[in-house]
């Protein structure tokens, strides 16, 4: 994996892309967490393609967060990206946030983007089965949110440090305030932006993906992507939480090949 | 020096288990704890000690905003100042809240605001804070990373609004009016002073100062803890190049008075008690929304006052631990004078809120404290900044001359 920098005309704005392995274009859109260190997903991944995957203005070195306010704004930069990326008929596919802002940008732009693959996507709400609220966890509640095994999570995630060190505190909060604060715009208090009304204009052909002990975003959501998406299929993978592509990521990588 | 005497309005009814039973006083308390008719008796009973505190000689009487909290039940500040209006002649009525960033659209505030000045004669301090992470994000659902944006709009709106004589139209990015039309208007004009709590952004302190508004510090945790911050503001006004008036600045201080410093602590310890470990248990998720603050502002080291409590081991400090810490200013008033005395200068604070309601205290304990701190402490206090005539035309009210003779309850 390797990072490279994009500039955006005409805002300047300066894009941390990371990239990984050879194949086929696949654009890779991460969570509200961001990338995970050597990130497993991406990592099996590029086994098979050549992963793209920018990280969202307020995540690693990417910058510009301050114009980027609510869901056009964010769904249009990202088509930005895309574009100024120049790939060839990429699979498109996001996780969590990263999941909602792919779904937006199928929807949009139906034209362009023709492959979507979206893993536990944010961007739906049902009063019966409420989505978490992240935004007031603490971390050491996180790895139990994100996995299944909430163990072996823990390791894969960075966030294990000591809140009574108030330097690690403090660029703990500075790092969280930076990405969820971004992430705030399009998920808080409620991770709706009116999705539901736009997911019938998706052409693409989607694949919904699903860990079926996700305790973030229930998997009955999976269910309500594939009734909303016309040339949609749903694939749930066992023993995984809302990090499905994190915690298998080889069942993942196996749903992608198989369904595109 | 101007006093004002400020009132949380606490829930005083919180069980002895609370820390064990509840994760948080704020966002997700369930509401079922809260006893209407109980509440009833609770609210007069606090209205009166508003108006006791106009009666002994306080330059101000105060009231917040909170949502959702056991804290503080003022989610309206402004119904509970419309009726001091009528039963007060004197004080100021400082409201230190309406979260502006809040409503929609802001334009309510100005009405509100000016509502309050008429009704009062121009007796009006507002206060406009951008509120707790807990009340402004997580239950009033206000995106973090767009609080301050959509505060800094707010505002703009609620001052042209005020100072404008005929109708115009607002193009802001969360606010569009077509016509911007304020009935009535304040009696002070242009506006009446304006207070802004502060915990320690620098774009505060610039704030306070472009507009000539009074930085307010309501901490908590006493005023050694708070030089540092305090520090830093008068830092930036010296860079700032404008006048040192020790009323650009307030600072809140818990405050118990005895007839002697025995017993301070025989009489107010438990209620002191229940404010530190019930009133502020606050759930750290809730502290700090992420986005809630800048990453400027979180660079400096300051912490939110709900974070520093979730930080702090309230639970294991003693009555002298919180008073040698200086959390709590208490003792006869001989102690509560030199202590006070110290605290208005190494401060630099021309405004103190003090808080002599704590936690679940008694009205004959509240008045008994008030009484004392107004008779035998304020007085000595009075003539601290004698360079600046010991008042700032610039941070207090300007009532009317000839108002309409009320028959007044504190009177």
């Amino acid at each position: 994996m390797k990072s490279r920098f994009l500039t955006l005309k005409p805002s300047k704005t300066r894009i941390e892309v990371v990239e990984a392995g050879k194949g086929r274009d696949l654009f890779y859109l991460h969570g509200a967490g961001g990338h995970m260190p050597g990130d497993p997903l991406i990592a099996a991944l590029a086994t098979k393609y050549r992963v793209v995957a920018p990280l969202l203005p307020g995540y690693g070195q990417s910058n510009g967060e301050d114009g980027l306010r609510d869901m056009l704004d964010v769904t249009l930069h990202t088509l930005d990206v895309l574009e100024a990326l120049k790939l060839s008929k990429p699979v498109v596919v996001g996780h969590s946030m990263g999941g909602m802002i792919a779904a937006e940008m199928a929807a949009i732009a139906h034209t362009e983007i023709t492959r979507l693959c979206l893993l536990a996507p944010a961007g739906l709400w049902l009063d019966d089965h409420p989505v978490t609220d992240i935004f007031s966890k603490l971390p050491y509640e996180l790895p139990g949110l994100l996995f299944h095994d909430a163990e072996a999570g823990q390791k894969l995630l960075t966030t294990g440090g000591n809140m009574e060190d108030p330097e690690f505190l403090k660029q703990f909060l500075v790092m969280n305030a930076r990405r969820l604060g971004m992430a705030g715009k399009i998920l808080f208090p409620i991770p709706d932006r009116g999705l539901a009304q736009r997911l019938h204009r998706i052409t693409a052909k989607t694949l919904v993906v699903w860990g079926r002990e996700d305790v973030l975003i229930p998997p009955v959501y999976g269910d309500a992507f594939k009734k909303a998406i016309s040339k949609s299929k749903l694939v749930r993978i066992a023993k995984a939480g809302h990090a499905v592509g994190q915690e298998k990521p080889a069942a993942v990588l196996r749903a992608i090949r198989d369904f595109f | 020096m101007k006093f004002t005497w400020f009132h949380l309005m606490p829930w005083p009814h919180m069980p002895d288990d609370f820390r064990q039973k509840h994760r948080s006083v704020w966002v997700d308390l369930p509401s079922r704890m809260y006893e209407p008719e109980l509440g009833h008796g609770i609210y007069h009973q606090y209205l009166d000690q508003l108006e006791f505190a106009e009666s002994v000689g306080f330059d101000g009487i105060g009231v917040n905003e909170h949502h959702a909290n056991a804290y503080g039940l003022m989610p309206s500040p402004n119904i509970m100042a419309a009726t001091l209006t009528r039963r007060t002649s004197k004080a100021a009525l400082v409201v230190l809240g309406n979260s502006i960033a809040l409503y929609n659209p802001p334009i309510r505030v100005a009405e509100e605001l000016a509502m309050l000045d008429v009704l009062s004669g121009g007796r009006l301090i507002a206060g406009f804070p951008v509120g707790t992470s807990m009340d402004t994000n997580y239950a009033y659902g206000t995106i973090p990373a767009l609080t301050r944006e959509k505060y800094a709009e707010a505002h703009d709106l609620i001052r042209k609004a005020w100072a404008a004589d005929e109708p115009f139209a607002f193009n802001g990015r969360y606010t569009k009016l077509r016509y911007v039309n304020c009935w009535p208007k304040p009696i002070q004009r242009p506006a009446p002073p304006i207070f802004i709590p502060g915990g320690g952004s620098v774009e505060t302190y610039d704030f306070c100062i472009d507009n000539t508004y009074s930085y307010s510090y309501l901490s908590y945790s006493g005023y050694l803890r708070a030089k540092l911050l305090m520090g830093g503001y008068w830092k930036r006004v010296a860079e700032r190049k404008v006048d040192e008036s020790p009323y650009r600045a307030g600072f809140a201080q818990v405050i118990c008075v005895a007839d002697t410093d025995a017993e301070a602590e025989k009489l107010y310890w438990p209620h002191v008690s229940y404010f530190y470990n019930r009133c502020l248990h606050v759930y750290p998720g809730f502290a700090d929304a992420p986005g809630y603050r800048t990453v400027k502002t979180i660079q400096t080291g300051a912490l939110s006052q709900f974070t520093q409590a979730a930080v702090r081991n309230y639970p294991s400090m003693t009555w002298k631990d919180l008073l040698d810490g200086r959390y709590v200013i208490a003792g006869s008033p001989e102690t509560v004078r030199q202590q006070m005395e110290e605290l208005i200068k190494t401060l630099r604070v021309g405004n103190v809120f003090c808080l002599l309601h704590v936690g679940n205290m008694p009205d004959d304990k509240v008045r008994h404290s008030t009484r004392l701190f107004a008779e035998k402490v304020m007085p000595h206090l009075r003539n601290l900044w004698p360079d600046w005539n010991n008042h700032d035309d610039r941070f207090w009210t300007h009532p009317m001359n000839e108002r309409v003779p009320m028959k007044v309850a504190a009177e």
